[in-house]
């Protein structure tokens, strides 16, 4: 088999306010169909162990979780050597219902921000309103990062998932990277506020 | 700078998430149309400066079309309403007319 590769090869950057990373390769498996049909609910819980999340949420547990893409979207995560697997599944419980799981493991680039100024990394690059009170872990939302689309993920570590299309993986990698080189706290944000420092 | 709320996925946003998609409401003009009809429905467009209906796209977000009622000259925003419709619903006909008592739907155009 062929060896799997990240867009970046895991690329790492700490010499800035925030650690950047490319993490992975991460098993990815876009749902689209019908999320409230109990047999999506079903099927999403039974291979990933979590929930479906609600509108703009996401779950997970260890190293799989579903989050909310859209009113007929779910991506669902595991771990990228049972992907296969997992694919396996969700069609025997879709059979012939007009529903879609594909495997987009290789078609995103995923990265993590994490330390103290992970937030204020983000909201430098995304229209969204970062504030402690109103992102609060779990959430996940889609939009735009610097010029491409992305969606966030703040995982209750207090640590940012980012995911983006792996064709501009490298573009993302040198935005978060600008975004959170020394020097360039705003101090906008509290540091410690809405954030549990305690890694899971 | 507009602040947008998307009717499909409820997150708000500022314009720059979305991508507009010109005028709403267009009576389509088929293969039986006139030529002066389908060129009207091609190429004239209304540009009130006041109340408009718009199409716009939660681009970067859920990626879903939907309705928008806003002021051009303000840039008040009256309400976002399905893109499954052909005219705009009442609730947002008369968040309209509380600021513009005149104003009326004209129909499609
Ligand atoms: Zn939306």
């Amino acid at each position: 088999m062929s060896e799997t590769v990240t867009a970046l090869k895991n690329a790492h950057y700490d010499a800035g306010i925030a650690e950047v990373s490319e993490i992975g390769p991460l098993g990815m498996i876009t749902i689209r169909g019908d999320l409230d049909a109990p047999f999506v609910r079903k099927v999403a819980k039974k291979v990933t162990g979590v929930e479906r999340p609600e509108r703009g949420m996401c779950n997970s547990e260890g190293g799989a979780g579903i989050a909310w893409m859209s009113p007929d979207e779910l991506l669902l995560m595991c771990p990228h050597a049972q992907v296969p697997d997992v694919l396996a599944r969700l069609h025997a419980a879709f059979e012939d219902t007009h529903t879609l799981a594909a495997n987009v493991s290789g078609a995103r680039a995923v990265f993590r921000v994490d330390g103290p100024h992970a937030r204020e990394v983000l909201a430098k690059l995304a229209p969204v309103d970062l504030a402690p009170e109103k992102f609060t872990p779990g959430m996940f939302r889609r939009t735009r990062v610097g010029q491409v689309p992305a969606a966030i993920w703040l995982r209750a570590d207090g640590s940012f998932q980012i995911f983006c299309f792996r064709s501009v993986a490298q573009y993302m990698f040198d935005l978060l990277k600008a975004a959170a080189q020394p020097g360039s706290e705003v101090g906008y944000f509290p540091p410690e506020s809405g954030v549990n420092r305690e890694k899971v | 700078m507009l602040i947008l709320t998307c009717p499909c996925c409820h997150v708000t946003a500022e314009e720059t998430e979305f991508h507009a998609g010109g005028e709403a409401h267009l009576k389509r003009i088929g293969p039986d149309g006139a030529e002066g009809e389908f060129e009207s429905y091609l190429f004239m467009r209304q540009n009130p400066k006041g109340v408009h209906l718009e199409r716009w796209r939660h681009v970067y977000g859920c990626g879903k079309w939907f309705h928008l009622a806003r002021d051009t000259a303000t840039l008040e925003v009256f309400g976002a309403y399905s893109a499954q419709t052909t005219s705009p619903p009442d609730h947002i006909r008369s968040a309209i007319q509380e600021k513009h008592p005149e104003w009326q739907w004209q129909g499609a155009s």
